[in-house]
């Protein structure tokens, strides 16, 4: 299907629907994300029955201010889509869609080891790169890069987040 | 039979002169020398590749750029069988630990080769996950920069370290 | 046979029944006490292919559970990327996936390009195939010859590594890397082929295929490989997709998913190339189809230049805050640094140095949005996820790397079989940390 037939497919039920570059995004609420994900591969005509990541991103100041993303393709049909949930920073909590898909395991792990993002029903959610006492959640944009100031010809350079370069 | 040649050390003057003393079957030299001699020559490697360094490594112990010229193609996988760590990669936080357990293993005399700008710097990762340089865990002898650096670079990293160790003191 | 104390005082290695291993029977029952083990594999071992950590609950040589502990190469790759420019995001993300760099570039300029809505010149596109098929054929040598190393067949980790040596020495005459080779660019490539180039091509497409018969020759029938490979770590296609699981990995396992078919880019639909299917799902099933691959890929490769030796044209697009890359010329030094462009920006032009100065430190504002494109990398579906602010600056870059994924299927893969075809389960996913940890 061509992305503005898959967008009216989904629009019906879900209306919060993007096309852009090609690419069909969805927007649904989080108590509606297990089911959405359930009813877009059981529907014929879209069977998206292959996650293929969810990963997250961090807009601080926008409300809400995590948005998990969750990519989604379709082995049958040959066609890809997008669904988007957004949460606060505070209440960073999503329902977790290992029960779909057995692939969001270490993927909903990664996502709440990198954001903070905790997955309801999630079988063992631990951080899975880092190491388990690490404090916080690097890929926010409220945490510092890391990095040590380095000696250069002379002079300190300080680590990049703080060069102070536009 | 080639004589090698560093500054100040020197295993006999010309090589009919070597000769003639291998046939009479006496060789004479200073403990330092022989030790160093033979430490240099049967350096054993512990395989601690990470990344992009480790590939290169592999390919420095393979047919085209082979390390068994030089005794170390056998990689120890046991660090209580290696005298060389080639710390090849970023190290990143978790690893720290590991790294430094490996080296502990291993029993004297040791030697650190730090292969690449990650390990020897930090590299390019500048940031939390990344141990910057490996000097901050181990004692380095020799820094091998490039990203990833080539074989031939490895090599003359490998030929540096054996000059050192070639002219240590053998008993630190 | 000495009853009660034991000998020379070492505890006692007969009880007093005279039976030899009194000290593991359970007291009260008189049983053997049946315990499993946890066993640690890893991080620093010779056959885990990398930094993989993997806790093991043994029940004396069968694998009851596994975990796999990951994350001790992670080098925060994604975070870094937020703090460079665009164009210098590639030397960042060449690193993740560092078996097969060509494909973590692709798909990070794939998507760069479609957020900026432009079209790449018919010659780069072709030399992205051509690379990228040769990337294919190193990465699927180094599988094999790490496997060959793991499993003790060493000789199969020499021929691997000679045969990868040849296609490095046209890797560093094209790119000047032998590894990680930011080469391909937002907009094209960066630098054209060196005239040399199809010269050592060629020599390369008459000598592969012979050796690739030397490997079948070798392993496809020798009784050691088969025992070791055929019936371990079976993973049936449903499972595969359940998990996630895409690339040799699915293939062998029966489905024909490949995305240069499915999902073509970079005109991949005007090749001529099938893709290598077996059935059993077996570490020897990924082992075949991992050498079909590899002719596959030579066709592919052949193909290309054919067609390159045909197409004249530039290799990157005009546009300069994107292309000004690929207008250096290589100076006398051998590292690009061109005379007469230092000149012009130097002494001639205030404009241009300025010019020449925002171009670098900032290079080109990508329009606000987000992609998430995709190519089929030697291990599976390598996505990059990038989000824009409209600023010079990628705002997320996240890597959906197919060793991440496919590394959730070692449990399943691993239990129920025996210590030793742990080695043949790993080597056959073919994992390369970089890309599960980045």
């Amino acid at each position: 299907m061509t992305p503005q037939q898959m967008a009216a497919a989904v629009a019906r039920r879900y209306p919060d629907v993007l096309v852009a570059r090609d690419e069909v995004t969805v927007v649904v609420d989080r108590e509606a994300l297990v089911e959405a994900l359930a009813w877009l591969r059981n529907e014929p005509a879209l069977a998206m029955d292959f996650l293929s990541c969810i990963t997250a991103t961090h807009w601080p100041g926008c409300d809400p201010a995590l948005w998990i993303d969750y990519e989604l393709r379709s082995i049958p049909l040959q066609h890809r889509m997008r669904v988007k949930v957004g949460c606060g920073e505070g209440d960073a909590a999503v329902p977790s869609v290992t029960s779909l898909f057995a692939t969001a395991n270490w993927l909903e792990r990664e996502t709440y080891d990198f954001y903070g993002v905790v997955f309801e029903g999630h079988p063992n959610l631990t951080r899975i790169l880092l190491p388990v006492d690490w404090d916080g959640h690097p890929l926010r944009k409220d945490e510092p890069l890391g990095g040590v100031p380095t000696w250069y010809h002379g002079t300190r350079v300080p680590p990049i987040d703080e060069r102070g370069m536009a | 039979m080639p004589v090698e040649r560093y500054e100040g050390i020197h295993l006999g003057t010309t090589p009919e002169e070597i000769e003639a003393d291998v046939e009479r079957g006496v060789l004479l030299t200073t403990m330092d020398r022989a030790v160093g001699w033979a430490r240099k020559q049967s350096m054993w490697p512990a395989t601690f590749g990470l990344a992009c360094c480790a590939i290169e490594m592999m390919a420095t112990g393979a047919g085209q750029y082979d390390l068994a010229r030089w005794g170390m193609e056998l990689f120890r996988a046991s660090p209580r069988q290696a005298d060389l760590m080639i710390v090849s990669g970023r190290v990143s936080q978790k690893m720290a630990p590991v790294l430094r357990r490996i080296y502990d293993q291993m029993p004297e005399p040791k030697w650190v080769i730090s292969m690449g700008v990650c390990a020897s710097a930090g590299g390019m990762f500048t940031n939390y996950a990344i141990v910057q340089g490996v000097d901050t865990i181990v004692p380095v002898d020799v820094y091998v920069p490039g990203c990833p650096p080539k074989p031939e670079m490895l090599m003359h990293g490998i030929l540096t370290l054996q000059k050192k160790v070639r002219s240590e003191e053998p008993f630190r | 046979m000495s009853a009660g104390a034991g000998h020379r005082g070492q505890g006692a290695a007969f009880d007093a029944a005279g039976d030899i291993a009194g000290g593991f029977r359970d007291p009260a029952t008189g049983d053997y006490r049946q315990e499993t083990m946890i066993i640690n594999m890893g991080p620093q071992h010779p056959s885990t292919h990398g930094v993989l950590r993997l806790l093991l609950e043994l029940d004396g040589e069968t694998v009851i559970r596994c975990t796999p502990i990951i994350g001790y190469l992670h080098t925060g790759i994604e975070k870094n990327t937020e703090y460079r420019t665009w164009i210098q995001g590639i030397t960042y993300v060449t690193r993740a996936d560092y078996v097969a760099p060509f494909f973590n570039e692709l798909a990070y300029c794939l998507g760069v390009e479609r957020l900026l809505g432009i079209d790449v010149p018919e010659r780069a596109r072709l030399i992205r195939v051509l690379v990228c098929e040769l990337n294919r054929i190193t990465s699927h040598l180094v599988g094999l010859a790490t496997t060959g190393l793991e499993m003790g067949a060493v000789s199969v980790m020499l021929y691997g590594l000679r045969e990868r040596e040849i296609i490095m020495e046209i890797f560093e005459s094209l790119t000047g890397l032998r590894m990680n080779h930011a080469y391909i660019r937002i907009g094209g490539v960066v630098m054209d082929l060196p005239d040399d180039g199809p010269r050592k091509i060629r020599d390369l497409l008459d000598v592969l295929p012979a050796r690739i018969d030397e490997y079948e020759t070798l392993l496809n029938d020798n009784p050691i490989w088969r025992e070791r490979n055929e019936g371990v770590a079976v993973l049936s296609a449903e499972r595969c997709l359940e998990l996630g699981v895409t690339g040799p990995v699915l293939r062998a396992a029966g489905l024909a998913a490949d995305l240069r078919k499915d999902m073509p880019y970079c005109g991949y639909e005007t090749f001529d190339f099938d893709v290598p299917t077996r059935t059993e799902g077996d570490a020897y099933a990924r082992y075949r189809v991992r050498i079909d691959e590899m002719r596959e890929s030579l066709k592919i490769v052949e193909q290309a230049l054919d067609r390159l030796m045909r197409t004249s044209g530039p290799v990157m697009i005009e546009d300069p805050k994107v292309g000004w890359q690929a207008r250096l010329s290589v100076g006398p030094d051998g590292i690009g640094n061109d005379p007469e462009y230092l000149a012009h920006i130097m002494e001639e032009s205030m404009e241009a140095l300025i010019h020449h100065f925002k171009m670098v430190t900032q290079g080109v504002a990508v329009p606000a949005g987000e992609v998430y494109s995709t190519v089929e990398a030697p291990r599976g579906e390598l996505g990059m996820y990038l989000v824009s602010d409209g600023g010079h600056r990628p705002y997320r870059v996240k890597i959906r790397d197919p060793s991440f994924v496919n590394l959730q299927a070692l449990p399943d893969v691993i239990e129920g079989y025996l210590v030793a075809d742990i080695i043949a389960a790993v080597s056959s996913l073919d994992p390369v940390m970089g890309g599960v940890d980045r």
